[in-house]
This record gives structure tokens, sequence and C-alpha cells, in this order.
């Protein structure tokens, strides 16, 4: 795969399709696995790693359904080659920072990756735009029971998938669905929402931005325990949830309207011409307008643009993402120049194709 | 109001009802997001916060003394000793589940409040379980034979591994024919 030519497409989660897709941008379930004859990674040697890298891409060869996806030696990218992936969610960030042999192998839709040498040895992911769990689980049980059949997973009859870290064991299964939830925040009620996840066992976390700092309204809710339920009551837990949170977005949306129309649209307004205007911004600024932006769309404030449009926004004004558009590196004040002056040509763009339609 | 932690305005208002009395917290919207993070209940545990649930845990059930020889227990197949783990929060290898079962099942019945899995089984078990973990002590003990640069005994290591892997793809071969 040429990264290249991933550069200016817009992945599966970008697409702004799938069902509820003005809330949900993406659906995700991860399976973490390891290989019964090698230590975990902490106590691999270099030669087991890439024993390890070896024997999966092996045996990948050898499954005729997973025969296309583009294998890529993660040690080997450029620095900037790296993020570029986690950006789009193909690779975690622990996966760009980890030492010696590690690899990913990707379809050509940007739904499945395999990560070899994560924190586990595999690290499956399958990634449906929208809200999908039930289709992103069939897919990747059945990628599971494929590599399965070629690769013996450390199990334990009573603890399951043994996993690198105890809070994995068990089915080894992360499911998280990402939100985009900005009236929740202007509300004030996602302090809330917070609370009654944490109650029935969910995780809740940001999504962007260096630690924990949601950026851009976007929140993951994902299952925090992994053993003691079968993989069907795991996902069922987060998508019974989630309908439920989309509708209290949707009433605090609706609340905003009735409430104050005007201060929301000028609000709004105000930041989209901040994106089209601006002649350096940050990241973190760029999020917060375009979740506000995004919001607009959605509510038919604003009509020149899609959801599909903001999406590729979010992820195409990243750092690695703008280096890789540029064509080389950039340094902060650098990024802030030219982020800037890729929102103004493609909002103005925008724009033209609307006035000529009208 | 201000955020209890920077000079931000609070915009969170959090009631943690953890403790005995209700606690009212106000933070900005930065500083919501950590303290969400590190409050048991929310986020996964990190290596940090798994640490401290370790050590919590230790705390009430051993005496300093006990712990420091607790912490030199080595497994007999990656080597990691207990210390490591509960430094770094991860495992060495699949063995450690059975080696340190009685301090880790305390651990996992407060992460995940089971200790049964529910889930799905691997459809076919190729290895047993004592083959799998006596390959990671063999290759562990030709890495060190290697370093050792006792180079007959590395190379005998080598040759037990190829036999035992290629027995087992012999038989696997068996089953499918
Ligand atoms: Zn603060
Ligand atoms: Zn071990």
């Amino acid at each position: 795969m040429d990264l290249n030519e991933l550069t200016g497409r817009a992945g599966e989660w970008m697409k702004g399709a799938g069902p509820q897709s003005d809330i949900v941008i993406s659906s995700r379930i991860r399976l973490a696995r390891n290989i019964a004859e090698f230590p975990f990674i902490r106590r691999c040697t270099a030669t087991d790693r890439a024993a390890i890298d070896k024997a999966v891409r092996d045996r990948l060869a050898e499954v005729p359904q997973l025969t296309d996806l583009a294998y890529m030696r993660v040690d080997e990218l450029s620095d900037v080659d790296r993020h570029f992936l986690a950006e789009r969610q193909l690779i975690s960030r622990e996966l760009v920072e980890a030492e010696g042999a590690r690899s990913v192998a990707i379809d050509a839709n940007e739904r499945l990756s395999l990560m070899i040498n994560e924190e586990d040895h595999l690290r499956i992911q399958v990634m449906k735009s929208g809200f999908d769990l039930v289709a992103a689980w069939d897919q990747i049980n059945e990628v599971d029971d494929l590599l399965e059949s070629k690769l013996t997973y450390a199990f334990h009859d009573k603890l399951g998938y043994l996993t690198a870290c105890p809070t994995n064991v068990g089915t080894g299964m992360r499911v998280s669905v990402m939100l985009h939830l900005p009236a929740l925040v202007i509300t004030q009620q996602i302090e809330k929402v917070f609370r009654s996840l944490q109650k029935i066992n969910l995780a809740v976390r940001g999504l962007y931005g260096e630690g924990s700092q949601a950026m851009g309204d976007f929140y993951q809710i994902s299952n925090q325990i992994t053993l003691g339920r079968s993989e069907i009551e795991l996902r069922n837990q987060v998508h019974d949830v989630v309908p439920m949170i989309i509708d209290y977005e949707r009433r605090a949306r609706d609340f905003l309207l009735k409430q104050n129309q005007q201060d929301l649209h000028d609000k709004i307004s105000r930041a989209y011409g901040i994106l089209r205007t601006a002649q350096t911004i940050s990241s973190e600024e760029t999020m917060h307008l375009l979740s506000s932006v995004r919001m607009g769309v959605n509510l038919g404030l604003i009509d020149d643009l899609l959801i599909a449009d903001i999406n590729k926004l979010f992820v195409d004004t990243q750092p690695a993402h703008l280096q890789k558009l540029r064509g080389g590196p950039l340094d902060t004040a650098g990024r802030n120049s030219e982020r800037a002056l890729y929102l103004r040509r493609y909002l103005s763009q925008k724009e033209k194709d609307g006035a000529d339609q009208n | 109001m201000k955020c209890q932690q920077c000079e931000k305005p609070a915009t969170f208002h959090i009631t943690e009802l953890t403790g005995e009395q209700p606690q009212e917290i106000h933070l900005c919207e930065g500083c919501a997001q950590k303290y969400l993070m590190q409050t048991p209940g929310t986020g996964m545990p990190g290596k940090a916060s798994l640490a401290g649930m370790l050590a919590q845990q230790l705390k009430v059930a051993d005496t300093a003394k006990e712990l420091e020889k607790l912490d030199e227990k080595c497994c007999p197949i990656c080597g990691i000793s207990f210390f490591e783990f509960r430094n770094q929060g991860r495992l060495g290898c699949p063995h450690d589940y059975v080696f340190f079962a009685s301090e880790l099942e305390p651990l996992i019945v407060n992460i995940h409040g089971d200790l049964l899995h529910k889930g799905k089984h691997p459809l076919t078990h190729k290895r047993s379980t004592e083959s799998q973990t006596k390959l990671i002590q063999l290759r562990r003990e030709m890495n060190e034979a290697i370093r050792l640069e006792q180079y007959e005994r590395a190379s005998e290591l080598r040759d037990t591994i190829r036999n035992l892997e290629e027995g087992e793809e012999q038989s696997e071969d068996d089953h499918t024919v």
C-alpha cells in the first residue's frame, strides 16, 4: 500500500455514512490475542519479536480471505507516516511509540487492521462508519476464526484469552463507539451522561488531544470489563446504551434551538467565519470550531457542507496529514499557517460549488 | 466559579458519591476529563492505577517483609519477577496467570467482577498448554545459552525446539487428513 495514495482519500470512519452518522462517527471493535508459544511482548527479545512478526505475516498469506491486506513494517516507516496511520486510527498511539519489530496489515477500505507486536502480539480491529456494531462484530469474529485456524492463541480454560495486561483478559474485546456530543457539552449535561455510564461499567474518554483532554466534543464510549460476559453481551451493553445518548444529544440540540436559535446560529456562523478566513490556526482551535460547524450542518444552519466534508477536515488538519498533504516537514508555526491555508482553500471551494448549484 | 485545579471557569460540577459524604467538585472541561479518567470506575486502568490497585490489595494482605519476598518470586517460564509486573502492570507470559494465580485472582475480580470466561473458545486446540509454555522456556534458555556463548548447548536447544514445533505440525496434518 502506498501511503501517499491514502492521503487525500477518506477512510471508512470519515465517510460520514452509516446509521446515525450525524452523531455517531464510528463503531469499532478490537480483539487482543497472543500466540501461545511466545512470551508476552514485555519479555520478548528482539529475535522473538521478529519471529512473531514473521509468524503472523506467513499465516496471513495462507488465508485466502486475508491475502489482500497491505502489510507494513511500522518500525521502518518515517515518524510522519507512523503518525499519519494513527491519525486515521489504523494503528494505536502505543504502536507508534513502541520499539522493535512491529507491523500493521490494513484492508483497502480501511475497515480492518491487524496490529502486530503492540501491547499484545496481535490486535485485530474492525471499524465501521456510523453506528454499526453488529456488522463490526460479525466481521471481526470471522477474521478471528480465520487467524485462529492458523495460529495457536494463548488460552486458559477458565480465564479465556490471555493478555499481557489483566484488564483485557477473557474476551480480549474492546467495543467502542465514537460520538459527537456538542449540545450535551454546551448544556453541561455531559457529566450526567458520564456518571450514568460509569455506573454500568462503561468507560468514556475524549478522542483527540494530548493526554486525556477531549477536543472537538468527541467522546468514545467503551466496555470496561472483558471477562465474565460473552462477546455478544459486551457488544450489546454498548449497543443498547448508545441510542439513549443519541436521544439526549438530540434533545439538547432541540433545546438549544428553541431556547435561543439566534445565539446558537451566531456561535456557529462565527466559527465557520474564522475557519474560512484565519491566517494561522492551531489544531486545538480548529477542532473546537469544526465541532460547532459540524453541529451547524446537522441542524441545517450551514448548507454549503456535508458531514463527510467536516469529518475529512478533522483528519486532514492534523499534524501528520498536513505534512503529507504539503509533502514536507513543517514546524508548529508552519503547520498553523498551512492548516489555515488548507481550510481557506477547501471551504471557499465548497462555498463556490454551493453558489454554482444555486 | 473557577476550576478547582486551574484558572479556567468551572463548567463541570461533579458530585462524587464514592466516599462517605457526597463531595462536590468543580472543574473546567480539561481538568474534568483528567479527573474522570483517574476515578476508579471510569476509563481503563492505566499502568499507574493498576499498580495502585495491586499495592492497595497487597497492603491489606501482606506485611512489608512478605511483600519483599513476593516481589522476588519469578516465573520459571519467562523469568518475570512479581516486582516487575507490579511496577509495569504487564505480565511476561501466559504461564504467569497460573504461576501468580493467587496474587492475580483478587486483582482480576477487582477489575472484572468475575473469574470465569463466558465468551468464545478457540475452535481447535492444537497444542497443549504444557507444550506451549515449554516452547517459551526452551527459547529463553537458548537465548541465555547464546548470551553466555555456550553454543553447543544453544544448538541442542534449537534442535529440541524444532523437533517440538515440527512434531506438532506433523500431528496437526494428521488431524486434517
Ligand atoms: Zn481546570
Ligand atoms: Zn512467565
